[in-house]
Formats: structure tokens, C-alpha cells, sequence
């Protein structure tokens, strides 16, 4: 296999925040699952934008509104090409995957009855459970979940039997955020649409780490949040097929989303503005292009295997820590780790990593069905990216020795 | 009998015999197990305060006019927490309690140094034993 070069030191660079200090020691930032740190060429790109063209967007006959019209769609085109999208107005800019599914979730109250079933994973964050619940009580739908095993990977045989004429939707993440466990979408996808169900595959944990090809895993529905891509926080984009987008009741009224209003009756616009109610985060737009320039010039292959790199090294030192345990072993897993000592809270972990000015995250990590599934309050979750290295993994894992001394 | 502020003043001394935060997280771990632990019949779902990460459980009952207070947790630190709390609180009048000031926790150096969801269960922490203090003086009178 070819060995691709990632200049860790040059790209480091490009991140100030990462010269910080945290509680009086150098910043070692493991929290790239809640939220990925911005480079420099994204918040430049925002501050471009209010220094220069600042306007409302696809209103104005100004020089400005256009220009950041024309701004705004280029970064549409942009997600467009990066997630090969067929057409442009298939992606709908939103303020986040939550956003996102939820205008799916609503979207479909009118497509279901009682007796239809929607699958969803054991694995999903909350943001891909509730809406869900939420429209199985205004439909009468019942909610079913495929199973998990210790490993972390969904029991696919499992899935493949709950699967009847009645399954309408399928929900999975791409990969799960508490556990890192690439899922096997292309067959979740495949298997639904031999009986006719849609999937919708939240994307938000995968995006930062895989160039996923809408047309190819021919998936109905794909979120993504801009901010754990090294985008800005509150931007997210919806996928949809152009069919299904073309069904969907709208989610909000407001301006943008009309062609024609008068007491009497309102006709919405066509794809994507009948989704994009309101003025949208412009520059959140036009950000997120730019962070995807950002990290296609580094290339996602290269990032995928640094961050691999970095998953073996952290696993193996980890593991030689007395008592401590790795949740989610599967085989394909993004740069996650969650863990354990037995014994002790995860919650003391974190909070003396944090002395030593490590973060990571603690608690349930919006997956209580998972801590549930192994019995534990939550786990401490190191999640890595692309711009951090192994002394940083080993500084991690002196701290976690360290909290384990005085913890015990 | 030290009375509350008395009780604080003697944590605040304790505390300023150490340097840096891993001797007070030790001696704060070390309270954590001197805790009047709470009997096993009242760790219920009702006892639990929300607000924290991890679980803490807490119990009052009146002994004659004065509050005595049990508690348990989870994880190690908040023990530690809650067992400074309640040294300052147990075994002490309802009014006194309602009307005390916890600006200590600022002096011994805790505050500042926990993270704010932490911090956060401290506020509730001591939200819940003023609760459980007008509870009882509602009582009394």
C-alpha cells in the first residue's frame, strides 16, 4: 500500500486554537467528535465575508447580494461535488444534522399510518432516536431496533429478518459517535430497498473522516454538520433525492421558501429554497466550502490512514493500562476510542485529564441505549483528526496512568 | 458544637496547606471517603440530584432541631464534593442552613478549577440541601 505523507507540523500550523494552553499545560484537544477544530483559511474566509460582501442572499438586484448569492451557491456546488451529489439543488443547507433529520422526521408524518414500521439502530445518537419516536406517535408507526452485539457492529442477520413489507424507513449512522463502528451502509441501504423501505444515514461522524458518494451507495437521505469538518458551528447540509425532496411538505414557512403568497393561498418555491425558509447562516454556507477545499487539498485518503495510525497507536498503548477496557472493538472503525477502568468513573477520568489540560469527552455521549446495552454510566472518548499526533496520544495516555493512580 | 461559618473557615485552612491541584484533589478524594454514607434504602430515584454527571444520592432527616445530612456518589471527586458540602451543612438548625453563604468554595480553590458541567453539579448540590433545609424549617415552624 502506497504510504501517504501528512505534515502533521505544517498542518498544526493552520490551527491557532491549537497553541493554546489549558490549565496551564499545552492543549491536547481529543474532543474532535463533538466538534473539530477551524483552520485559519476557514475563519479568514468568514471574516472576508463580513469585511467584504456581507448581504442577503437571492433578494437583492445589489452588487453585493449578488456576490454573496454567487458565493453561497458556489459552496452548494462545492458540497455538491464533494459527496457526488447528481444535481446541485439535492442539497439543502440546514443549520446541522439535527436540523436535518427532524425536517425529514416532520416530512414524513404524511407518508405513514399505523402498522408501518420504522428500523432504527441501537447505536444512534438521540438526535436520530427522538424524531423518530416523535413520528411514530403522530402515525401510529412503531419503532424497531436492530441489535448490536459486544463488538459494537449491528447484527446484520438480525436486521435482515426484521426487514418486512410493512419497514417504510431505516435509520443508521454512518458511523456511531460514542463507539467509532463503521456500519455497513451500502447493505442497510441495498437490503431496505429490496422491500421498498427509504434510508436515511446520518453522516455527521462520518463526514470528517470518509468522502461518502451519495450516487453510488444510492442512499435516500444523508446528514452532515459543517462544524465536525472543520466548518462552523450551526451549518449542516440535508441530501435527498430529488424525488423525495420533491414530496416532502415543507418544514418552515417563511420568506426564501415561497413562489407565490397571497391570503389565500401559498405556492413554495422549487428544490433546494422550499427547505431553506428565512435568511440562511451565509457565511456558515460559504465557510463550509471552504472547509472542504481545506481538507480535499490535504486529501481524505491521506487523512483516513493518518487517522487510522493514530487509532492502532492510542488502542495499543491503552490497552496495556491495568483494568482498563475499550468499548466498540469492531473491525472498520473511525478514530474514536471509548473507555473504561474498572472501578472508576469515567467522569473522574475526565475531570483530571482536564488538569492536565486533556480533553475529551465523558459521560453517555448522547447514546444512553448504548451504555445501557453494556451497563455502564458512560465511557471517556478520545476522538482524534487529522492534525493531531502520537505525542499527544502518549500524553494521553500518561494522564489516564496518572488519573489511575490517584483514582484507584 | 463549631457552627457553619467556623466549619468553613477550618475547610478553607485545610485547603491552603497545598500547593497544587493534584494535593487538593487527593485531600478532596480523601474527604470523599470519610463521607456519612446514606443507607442503601434511600439511594432511590428520588434522592438523585439531577444536575451532575455522575449520580449523587443525598438524605436529610431532623435529629431533635438541628438537620443531619447522608450522601453517597458514584464517581470519586463528586464524593469528595458532596462530603465537603455536608460537613459544612449536617448536623446543623434548618435556618442556619437556608442562610449560609458558600463563597468557601471559592477560597479553597475548587470552583475555578472544576470544569463547568461540574461546576454545575456543585450549584445543584448545594440548591438541593437549601431545598431540603426550607423543607424542614417549613416543618418546624
Amino acid at each position: 500500500m502506497k504510504t501517504l505523507q501528512l505534515n502533521t507540523e505544517k498542518i498544526r500550523k493552520d490551527f491557532p486554537i491549537l497553541n493554546r494552553k489549558a490549565n496551564g499545560k499545552p492543549l491536547v484537544y481529543f474532543d474532535n467528535a463533538a466538534t473539530s477544530q477551524t483552520p485559519q483559511q476557514v475563519i479568514d474566509t468568514i471574516a472576508h465575508y463580513y469585511q467584504n460582501y456581507n448581504a442577503n442572499i437571492h433578494r437583492g438586484v445589489h452588487f453585493l447580494s449578488q456576490e454573496a448569492t454567487d458565493a453561497y451557491e458556489q459552496a452548494r456546488i462545492k458540497i455538491q461535488k464533494h459527496f457526488n451529489i447528481k444535481v446541485p439543488h439535492e442539497v439543502i443547507f440546514t443549520s446541522g444534522t439535527t436540523h436535518a433529520i427532524n425536517l425529514v422526521a416532520h416530512g414524513f408524518s404524511s407518508f405513514l399510518k399505523e402498522g408501518d414500521e420504522i428500523l432504527v439502530s441501537a447505536m444512534e445518537h438521540h438526535s436520530n432516536i427522538v424524531p423518530w419516536q416523535m413520528l411514530c406517535e403522530r402515525t401510529g408507526a412503531t419503532l424497531k431496533v436492530i441489535p448490536m452485539d459486544q463488538n459494537g457492529e449491528l447484527v446484520m442477520k438480525d436486521y435482515h429478518a426484521l426487514l418486512s413489507k410493512d419497514a417504510k424507513l431505516v435509520f443508521c449512522n454512518h458511523v456511531s459517535n460514542a463507539l467509532g463502528t463503521i456500519n455497513p451502509i451500502k447493505e442497510i441501504i441495498d437490503a431496505a430497498h429490496a422491500v421498498g423501505a427509504r434510508v436515511l444515514v446520518d453522516g455527521a461522524q462520518a463526514a470528517p473522516h470518509i468522502k461518502a458518494d451519495m450516487q453510488a451507495l444510492d442512499v435516500d437521505f444523508y446528514t452532515v454538520s459543517a462544524h465536525k469538518m472543520c466548518g462552523p458551528t450551526g451549518v449542516g447540509i440535508l441530501y435527498g433525492k430529488s424525488e423525495w425532496l420533491n414530496k416532502l411538505p415543507p418544514y418552515q414557512g417563511g420568506g426564501e421558501m415561497i413562489a407565490e403568497v397571497t391570503f389565500e393561498k401559498t405556492t413554495y418555491a422549487d428544490l433546494p429554497h422550499k427547505f431553506e425558509a428565512g435568511t440562511p447562516n451565509i457565511a456558515g454556507g460559504i465557510a463550509f466550502g471552504a472547509a472542504l477545499d481545506y481538507m480535499n487539498a490535504i486529501g481524505f485518503d491521506t487523512i483516513a490512514q493518518y487517522e487510522d495510525e493514530l487509532l492502532q497507536y492510542a488502542t495499543n498503548k491503552l490497552k496495556k493500562i491495568e483494568g482498563l477496557k475499550i468499548y466498540g472493538e469492531a473491525s472498520k472503525k473511525a478514530a474514536v476510542v471509548s473507555f473504561n477502568i474498572q472501578g472508576i468513573h469515567p467522569y473522574d477520568i475526565g475531570t483530571i485529564l482536564d488538569k492536565l489540560g486533556i480533553a475529551v469527552r465523558t459521560g453517555h455521549h448522547c447514546a444512553q441505549p448504548i451504555m445501557d446495552f453494556y451497563g455502564i454510566p458512560g465511557t471517556v472518548r478520545a476522538s482524534f483528526s487529522f492534525y493531531n499526533t502520537k505525542e499527544e496520544i502518549d500524553t494521553l495516555v500518561e494522564g489516564v496512568q496518572r488519573a489511575r493512580n490517584m483514582l484507584v | 458544637m463549631m457552627n457553619i461559618q467556623q466549619i468553613q473557615e477550618e475547610i478553607v485552612d485545610e485547603f491552603s496547606l497545598f500547593d497544587d491541584w493534584m494535593e487538593k484533589y487527593e485531600h478532596m478524594i480523601g474527604l470523599g471517603k470519610s463521607l456519612p454514607l446514606i443507607r442503601e434504602e434511600y439511594k432511590t430515584e428520588d434522592n438523585i440530584i439531577k444536575g451532575c454527571q455522575s449520580k449523587v444520592w443525598v438524605h436529610a432527616e431532623l435529629d431533635n432541631d438541628k438537620l443531619v445530612f447522608t450522601a453517597d456518589s458514584d464517581a470519586i471527586i463528586t464524593k469528595g464534593i458532596i462530603a465537603i458540602l455536608i460537613r459544612t451543612f449536617s448536623n446543623q438548625k434548618p435556618q442556619d442552613i437556608i442562610d449560609a453563604d458558600t463563597e468557601f468554595i471559592d477560597e479553597i480553590g475548587l470552583k475555578e478549577h472544576l470544569s463547568p458541567t461540574r461546576a454545575n453539579g456543585l450549584v445543584s448540590m448545594i440548591k438541593q440541601l437549601k431545598l431540603y433545609a426550607i423543607a424542614y424549617q417549613t416543618q418546624l415552624n
